[in-house]
């Protein structure tokens, strides 16, 4: 169970503090909860504070009762939380077998980083040697950052938009990823996106507009008002309906 | 031999014990040994130290060791090696320079090998530098590499520097004839107060030749690098050369690329990237658990794999 306690951030720009969260209290127990919002809501942020690659301004989040608000990034994945970069990171000379064998902690066979990559639509045959360099395109490396984050099999784990720089082919193929996840997953899953499909899936979503929990509820609860928050405003739905 | 010039060999030839197929090994000044083969003569030098070795036309997935090992204390020596391989060879040829000084007089070792490959022959060189011993004495290699490639031939060489050199100027130059082509991969580690010197020229002399640069390094602490590369575009030819460096702590790296094109189907491409370890690339492998050291050792591991 992760806790995030009267979580506030602040950020300078330009010689000005601007909040990016404000008082965020949420608890996450569901298996699948998706974090929703406008661009700039601060979900990003919200992630980041989490995997511990921000510190917050001011709150406390706990892991399983455990207050880690202090502990380091790497104390933080030690204890169980995985985070999937929204921009993979590419390493030169790093292969895809290595990075999972970090990832899952131990070296793999070549047989288990198949099973890995065969998950997320990836022919291992074209990947295991292959380096976490500029050859691969933005989707592959997306597929392969999702990957890392199954070997680690952690308690929680973050995605920050999965879908974003992913085609529409690959789309497809990752909803069934997702899908499979939250059917077999024994951890939690945080999941930072705008995709319908992706909400559709989610046990709980949370609303971030500007900083601040607009809302938390079941997909039934939030998913309408979502939708209906999409509409046009008079002027264009008056020139519709004519 | 004894144990340390074993370990010696076994860090710049990956050899334990006599290897199979022609060899030379030098250890101190002095031939420790030496295998011919019905295609490979190795004869000494008469007027300078060094060895010629001669492969005959044809010879294929034959391969010759002559790793040189150091360990007396405040030893200097040249060595002048000339490589003969004849027409049609496919070889693999095996150098390397351990150092180990345990006194107080700097050691050092300056290799002068000369290549010359016939036409259509496929050389495979691989170079390692290696220096150990806990003496104040340097440890100083200074490798010169001169490569002559005819009609067709191809040269491979790698060339690794990754522990225990002081002082290092490395000069390489080639010619490259019509339609050879030539590879050299450079992998250095610098530390302590280290300097390392590369120099490459190559000639492109002839119609679709190619050649094909990389060099990929780390500085720590405070030692500095400098890489120079030219390349002379003299005939219709693809030119390549990359440098790419890692520098931490308070290290310097230098890289002087210089192209020149005299024909107007020369094709010329210089990259050259020097910088720290990307902060995001710490936190992704933080990230899986890996601790701030652990993860920038996984990186320059990777990045000298």
């Amino acid at each position: 169970m992760l806790e995030l306690k009267n979580i506030s951030f602040q950020a300078e720009d330009g010689g000005k503090e601007i909040e990016i969260l404000r008082n965020i209290n949420l608890t996450v127990e569901n298996r699948f909860v998706a974090v929703t919002g406008p661009n700039g809501s601060g979900k990003s942020t919200l992630a980041k504070i989490v995997a511990g690659i921000l510190t917050p301004t001011e709150g406390q989040i706990f892991l399983d009762g455990v207050d880690i608000t202090q502990k380091s990034i790497t104390e933080r994945a030690q204890m169980g939380i995985s985070f999937a970069f929204q921009q993979p990171v590419r390493f030169k000379g790093i292969t895809v077998k290595d990075m999972l064998s970090i990832a899952a902690g131990r070296e793999t066979a070549v047989s288990e980083v198949c099973a890995m990559l065969s998950e997320v639509g990836l022919c291992a045959r074209d990947y295991v040697n292959r380096e976490i360099n500029a050859s691969l395109s933005g989707g592959e490396l997306k597929r392969i950052e999702i990957a890392m984050i199954m070997a680690r099999k952690a308690r929680v784990s973050i995605f920050d938009e999965p879908e974003a720089g992913i085609d529409l082919w690959s789309f497809q193929n990752l909803i069934r990823v997702f899908e499979k996840m939250h059917a077999e997953t024994k951890g939690t899953i945080l999941i930072i996106s705008h995709q319908e499909r992706i909400l559709n899936i989610a046990d709980q979503i949370v609303l971030l507009s500007d900083g601040r929990i607009e809302k938390v509820g079941s997909r039934e609860e939030i998913m309408p008002a979502l939708l209906g928050a999409g509409q046009p405003c008079r002027t264009l739905s008056d020139k519709l309906i004519q | 031999m004894d144990a340390i010039q074993q370990e010696l060999l076994a860090q710049v030839a990956g050899l334990h014990e006599v290897p199979e197929g022609a060899y030379n090994i030098r250890a101190n000044g002095e031939m420790a040994g030496r295998n011919t083969t019905a295609n490979i003569d190795i004869t000494t030098k008469e007027d300078c130290p060094g060895i010629d070795i001669r492969i005959k036309p044809g010879t294929k997935s034959e391969s010759v060791h002559i790793p040189v090992v150091l360990s007396q204390s405040g030893l200097q020596e040249s060595v002048y090696n000339d490589f003969f391989v004849g027409e049609d060879c496919d070889i693999t040829i095996i150098a390397g320079c351990g150092i180990h000084n345990g006194g107080s007089a700097a050691s050092a070792h300056s290799g002068i090998h000369r290549f010359f490959v016939e036409k259509n022959a496929k050389v495979r060189y691989v170079e390692k530098h290696y220096g150990s011993g806990d003496g104040s004495g340097e440890r100083i290699m200074n490798p010169t590499t001169e490569i002559h490639l005819a009609e067709g031939a191809s040269l491979e060489m790698e060339t690794v520097q990754i522990k225990g050199i002081d002082s290092t100027a490395r000069t390489t130059t080639a010619k490259v004839a019509e339609g050879a082509s030539l590879v050299i991969k450079e992998k250095i580690m610098t530390h302590g107060k280290q300097y390392a010197e590369t120099d490459f020229t190559v000639n492109m002399a002839g119609a679709d030749s190619s050649v094909n640069l990389i060099s990929r390094s780390v500085a720590k602490e405070r030692s500095r690098q400098i890489f120079r590369s030219r390349i002379v575009g003299n005939a219709s030819c693809h030119g390549h050369s990359e440098c790419d460096a890692i520098i931490m702590d308070e290290a310097s790296v230098s890289a002087i690329p210089e192209l020149t094109a005299n024909h107007i189907d020369a094709n010329l491409i210089h990259e050259a990237a020097i910088g720290k370890i990307a902060g995001e690339q710490l936190i992704k492998l933080m990230t899986l658990g890996l601790t701030e050291k652990e993860a920038e050792e996984q990186i320059v591991k990777g990045f000298l794999k």
